[in-house]
């Protein structure tokens, strides 16, 4: 316990650090992954296009890739110096492209006959979307969409590499500190494993709300 | 002989596929055209481009002189115009049979929830489901289902009703049922695109039948006339098929 309670500032710091960029990454991931994924289904061709362009082109490169590119091209091209900003946008943005193919594949699921009818009785693109497809969808997308966010949490760690605290850079500073480097990693394994038994929490309260919906 | 809906040499491919070739079909205020045909021969895809679920390569298609535009507002607002029931029923899954009929109001011409509720259990009473009004599409019959289907697209008050076989995912005994609802709405002067093999229907209610083979209009009679005197070799073969069937 007193890897805990002697560096408590740092634990703190890291979490606090992990935190901020789960959170404010998936705010980005979910509501750019919601536009992405519903641009790949669109009937406009240019969408579809930039939408399937934007998807492959950044699922295909990987993560700390996509942090040096935010890590060093970003700020040359735009007055952005703040690395955790920097840090969750390149996540957020690189989320964004699971969100879209998690959404697309669970819109894939309801049969094109629910969005045809719609069409049909005058809805618009975004009527079709909001009240016909995407609450059918939800249930059949609530299970991936958890596993993108679960791995998405697990991501954050590299920030560390790019000199954001977070709970995957602590280790680090407490060598530094003399403690052991092994006791470390298992107490952050432990802080994620409670982060991700939240979510699994609120993955089954989504599934039991969408189960009643129906 | 106010024209409804006006088909002008439309053509329509599927990448290399010819799927409609040349068609040209005007009906009128209160007509009731039955399409028929072997499968395959573009009756479906016809009723599609009617109300635009299918891009056209060349033609024009207007509803109440109205052109159809590509895509967009403008397009969502005419197709409210055609009302559309599908041989599958398409009944929206996760809403109740009264919601079914309510949300196109609703959504698309901005209607107060109460008074749409009002519309709705009028149009479900008149085809003979309003004790069901509460329940979800998977609980009623298929012959329900398609009936439903029916309110759904008479709520939206459509210039015109298209039908793209409407009884043929239906066991047989269900098939009247529909039918007679179908019959009622041609009685009282809906302007009707049936595509159906249904001759007690298209003789009872038909003002003229359309055959369609290979992308193609072929031939274009009263029912009387081409169900006892067709004129080319196209449908004289496919109405002995039909027959022995
Ligand atoms: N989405 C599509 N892509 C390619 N070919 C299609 C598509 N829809 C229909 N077709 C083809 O167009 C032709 C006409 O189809 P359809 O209108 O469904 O015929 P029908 O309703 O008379 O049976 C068929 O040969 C069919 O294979
Ligand atoms: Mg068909």
């Amino acid at each position: 316990m007193g890897v805990i309670t002697d560096n408590w500032d740092l634990w703190v710091d890291a979490t606090v650090g992990t935190l901020q960029i789960f959170f404010f990454g998936l705010i980005i991931a979910l509501v750019l992954g919601f536009i992405v994924g519903a641009m790949r289904v669109s009937p406009i061709p240019i969408a579809r296009w930039v939408g399937t362009a934007y998807v492959n082109l950044v699922r295909n490169t990987p993560l700390t890739l996509m942090f040096f590119v935010f890590a060093f091209a970003v700020p040359v091209v735009f007055e952005i110096r703040d690395l955790r900003l920097l840090g969750i946008l390149a996540i957020g943005l690189y989320t964004a492209t699971y969100v879209a193919e998690t959404l697309r594949s669970g819109i894939n699921t309801v049969p094109v006959g629910q969005a045809e009818a719609a069409r049909a009785v005058g809805m618009s693109f975004t009527q079709v979307m909001g009240h016909i497809v995407l609450p059918q969808a939800a249930r059949s997308v609530i299970p991936p969409m958890m596993s993108v966010i679960i791995a998405f949490l697990k991501n954050t760690t590299v920030a560390a590499g790019f000199s954001i605290m977070n709970l995957g850079s602590i280790r680090a500073y407490l060598s530094e500190r003399g403690e052991n480097a092994m006791v470390v990693l298992l107490w952050v394994a432990l802080v994620f494993v409670v982060m991700v038994f939240a979510l699994s929490g609120v993955q089954r309260y989504l599934e039991k709300k969408w189960r009643v919906a129906r | 002989m106010i024209p409804v809906i006006e088909v002008e040499h439309v053509n329509k491919h599927y990448g290399e596929f010819h799927a409609l070739k040349d068609i040209s079909l005007t009906v009128s205020k209160g007509e009731v055209v039955v399409v028929i045909g072997p499968s395959g021969s573009g009756k479906s895809t016809l009723c599609r481009t009617i109300n635009r679920l299918e891009t056209i390569t060349d033609g024009e298609i207007r509803i109440d002189g109205n052109v159809l535009p590509k895509e967009g507002k403008g397009l969502a607002k005419l197709r409210a115009d055609v009302g559309m029931v599908f041989q599958s029923f398409n009944l929206f899954a996760h809403k109740t049979i009264l919601e079914n009929v309510m949300i196109g109001p609703i959504q698309v011409k901005k209607i107060p929830k109460a008074e749409a509720a009002e519309d709705a259990r009028r149009l479900l009473d008149r085809v003979g489901v309003g004790h069901q009004a509460d329940k979800y599409p998977a609980q009623l019959s298929g012959g329900q289902q398609q009936r439903v289907a029916i309110a759904r697209a008479l709520a939206m008050k459509p210039k015109a009703l298209l039908f793209d076989e409407p009884t043929s995912a239906l066991d047989p005994e269900m098939i009247n049922e529909v039918l007679d609802v179908m019959i009622e709405l041609a009685k009282e002067g809906m302007t009707m695109v049936v595509v159906t093999h249904e001759m007690g229907f298209a003789r009872k209610a038909a003002d003229r039948v359309v055959f369609m083979a290979d992308g193609e209009i072929v031939e274009e009679s009263t029912p009387d006339e081409f169900f006892t005197n067709p004129q080319t070799s196209r449908a004289q073969d496919f109405l002995s098929k039909l027959i022995t069937n």
